[in-house]
C-alpha cells in the first residue's frame, strides 16, 4: 500500500480527474424522476434524479434551462442528457444536465415542434386565412367525445345563452390511434350538413399525451380544408395543440368555445328592439320636422290672407307710380330752369343786344356777309347797315384805311365810323 | 334556405341583415334624407328587423346526431342523450 498521505483537496481533484477523463461519463442520458426540485433565484435548477433503487444529484444551469418546452417539477419522469463531474467543495458527484425532456412524450414534443414549423411555413396558421365566426349560426356542429365532460359543458353553455339553439353532434374518439381518422371524417361530414354555420372541435382536459390526436397532421389539414369556421376548445387554458393554431378561433376550453359559437339570445333580441325603436324615432323626428316646415309655410300670409297680399302689392304699385310722377315733374322743373339760364346767356351774346347799345352792323349787299374790312367793299358798292330798330340801304362813297384823315366834302363823325367797325 | 327556381333575390344571412339594419338606422338618424327617402328606409329597416327576428325564432332547440348515411352522405337523427353520463 502506498504510504503517501494526500490532502482532501488532492484526493478530490484526483477523483474529479478520473471521472472527467471517462468517455462514458462525459456524455450520457439518464432516465429518472425529479425530486427536491429547486429553481434558484440565480436561474440555475437544482434537483435529484431518482428511481426505485438509487438517486443522483443534478444541476441544470440557467444558460441550459431557458427555452425548455416544459416546466420541470417534482414527480415528473424525465430523460436528462449531460455529463457527470464532482463539485469539489462538498465532494459530491453530480449530473450536469444540458438537455432535458419529459420521459415518454419527449419524442412527441419534437414531432410537435417539427409539424408546427412545417404547417406554419405552408401558411396553415395565417391570420388572413381565418374565417369570421357568424353572429347567429343556424346550427352549431359539435365534434367531441360522446362520454366526456366537454359535450356536457358545451350543451350547458349553449342552452344558457340560446335556449333554442340547434346542435348537430358528431361523437368521436378523442384519444388513441383511432381518434385522428374519426375527427377528420367528422369534419368532412359536418361540412356537408345543411345549415351548420360553425363547428366546435373540443376535448376536455387531460394529460399532454391525451391531447395528441389534436396534434395530428391530417386533423390539422382537415380543419384547414373546412369551408365552415372551426372553433377549438381543447384541454385547459395552458394547452396549445396544432389544431388550435389552424382553427379559425381558439378558445381555451370547451365551455369557452361554446360561448364563442353560440350567441346570447337576449343580447341579440335587445339589439333588435333597440334598432327598431331607433328606426321609429328617426322617422318620427323627420316627420315632425317636415310637418313643422309645412305648417310654417301654410301659416304664411300668402296662404292665410291672399287678398290682403294682393292689396299690399297694389298699394306698392301706386306708391311707385306716384313717386315716378313726382320725380318726372321735378325733372321738368329743373330742365326749365336750366333753359332760362341758357336763354339769358344766349341773349347776352346776341348782336341785337349790341345794336341796342348804339352800335351798327354793316352787311355786304346782296351777299349778306358781315363787312369787317374796307377791303371787302369799294366805292359805289351797296351795303346794308343794321341798326337797333331796322336797316338802311347805303352806297359806299370812299374807303380809307384807319388813321387817314377824312376827306372833303363828307363830314362823317369819326366816332361813328370807328363804332361801325 | 333552398332557393325557388327563378327567384333571384337570395335571403340575406343574419349577419347581412343585421349589418344592413345598422346602416339603415344610422342613415335615418343622420336626418339628411328627404321625407320620402326616410320613409322608404324606415320600411326597409322594419322589414330587416322582422327578418332578423324571424331568423332568431327559426331555431327549434333540436339536438341531432350526425351519422354517415348511404354513399358517405351525412345523415341526421335525434340524439339519444340517455347514455350520457355527465
Amino acid at each position: 500500500m502506498n504510504r503517501e498521505i494526500l490532502t482532501v483537496r488532492a484526493l478530490t481533484l484526483y477523483l474529479k480527474e478520473v471521472i472527467d477523463r471517462d468517455i462514458i461519463l462525459s456524455s450520457i442520458w439518464v432516465r429518472g424522476e425529479i425530486s427536491n426540485f429547486k429553481h434558484h433565484s440565480s436561474g440555475h435548477m437544482y434537483f435529484t434524479l431518482k428511481d426505485e433503487h438509487a438517486m443522483i444529484r443534478a444541476v441544470m444551469f440557467k444558460g441550459r434551462n431557458q427555452g425548455m418546452q416544459f416546466k420541470p417539477m417534482d414527480g415528473i419522469r424525465v430523460i436528462a442528457g449531460g455529463y457527470v463531474s464532482i463539485y469539489e467543495k462538498d465532494g459530491q458527484y453530480q449530473l450536469y444536465v444540458q438537455e432535458m425532456q419529459p420521459d415518454g412524450v419527449g419524442a412527441l414534443y419534437l414531432a410537435f415542434e417539427q409539424l408546427k414549423a412545417k404547417l406554419g411555413q405552408e401558411g396553415l396558421f395565417d391570420e388572413t386565412r381565418k374565417k369570421p365566426v357568424p353572429r347567429l349560426p343556424r346550427k352549431v356542429g359539435v365534434i367531441t367525445s360522446r362520454s366526456g365532460a366537454a359535450l356536457h359543458d358545451i350543451m350547458r353553455v349553449a342552452y344558457r345563452r340560446f335556449p333554442k339553439v340547434n346542435l348537430v353532434v358528431r361523437p368521436v374518439l378523442v384519444e388513441g390511434k383511432e381518434a385522428p381518422p374519426q375527427i377528420v371524417k367528422a369534419l368532412e361530414l359536418m361540412n356537408q350538413v345543411e345549415s351548420v354555420d360553425v363547428i366546435i372541435l373540443a376535448r376536455g382536459g387531460g394529460k399532454y399525451e391525451d391531447l395528441w390526436a389534436f396534434n395530428d397532421e391530417k386533423v390539422a389539414r382537415a380543419i384547414f380544408a373546412c369551408k365552415i369556421p372551426v372553433i377549438t376548445g381543447i384541454g385547459h387554458e395552458t394547452d396549445f395543440t396544432i389544431a388550435d393554431f389552424v382553427a379559425d378561433l381558439r378558445a381555451p376550453t370547451p365551455s369557452a368555445a361554446a360561448e364563442r359559437a353560440v350567441p346570447n339570445a337576449e343580447e341579440l333580441q335587445s339589439t333588435l328592439v333597440a334598432a327598431t325603436s331607433r328606426l321609429r324615432l328617426g322617422v318620427r323626428r323627420k316627420w315632425e320636422r317636415e310637418e313643422a316646415r309645412l305648417r310654417g309655410l301654410l301659416g304664411s300670409p300668402a296662404f292665410t290672407r291672399p287678398k290682403n297680399c294682393i292689396n299690399q302689392l297694389r298699394q306698392r304699385l301706386d306708391d311707385l307710380t306716384r313717386a315716378l310722377t313726382l320725380a318726372g315733374a321735378r325733372q321738368v322743373r329743373a330742365e326749365r330752369g336750366r333753359l332760362a339760364t341758357l336763354a339769358g346767356r344766349l341773349n347776352a351774346l346776341s348782336p341785337l343786344a349790341v345794336l341796342a347799345r348804339g352800335y351798327s352792323l354793316v352787311r355786304d349787299y346782296p351777299g349778306g356777309l358781315v363787312v369787317r374790312s374796307i377791303t371787302q367793299v369799294f366805292p359805289g358798292r351797296q351795303v346794308e347797315i343794321l341798326l337797333q330798330d331796322g336797316s338802311m340801304d347805303c352806297t359806299v362813297l370812299e374807303t380809307r384805311p384807319a388813321g387817314v384823315p377824312v376827306s372833303e366834302p363828307f363830314d362823317v363823325p369819326s366816332s361813328e365810323a370807328e363804332k361801325g367797325r | 334556405m333552398k332557393q325557388v327556381p327563378g327567384e333571384t333575390t337570395k335571403q340575406p344571412t343574419f349577419e347581412e341583415a343585421m349589418a344592413r339594419l345598422e346602416r339603415v338606422v344610422r342613415q335615418l338618424e343622420s336626418g339628411e334624407l328627404s321625407l320620402d327617402e326616410s320613409l322608404k328606409l324606415f320600411q326597409e329597416g322594419m322589414a330587416l328587423a322582422r327578418q332578423c327576428s324571424g331568423l332568431l325564432d327559426e331555431a327549434e332547440g333540436r339536438i341531432e346526431e350526425l351519422l354517415e348515411g348511404a354513399g358517405g352522405r351525412p345523415a341526421l337523427r335525434p340524439m339519444d342523450l340517455g347514455g350520457e353520463g355527465a
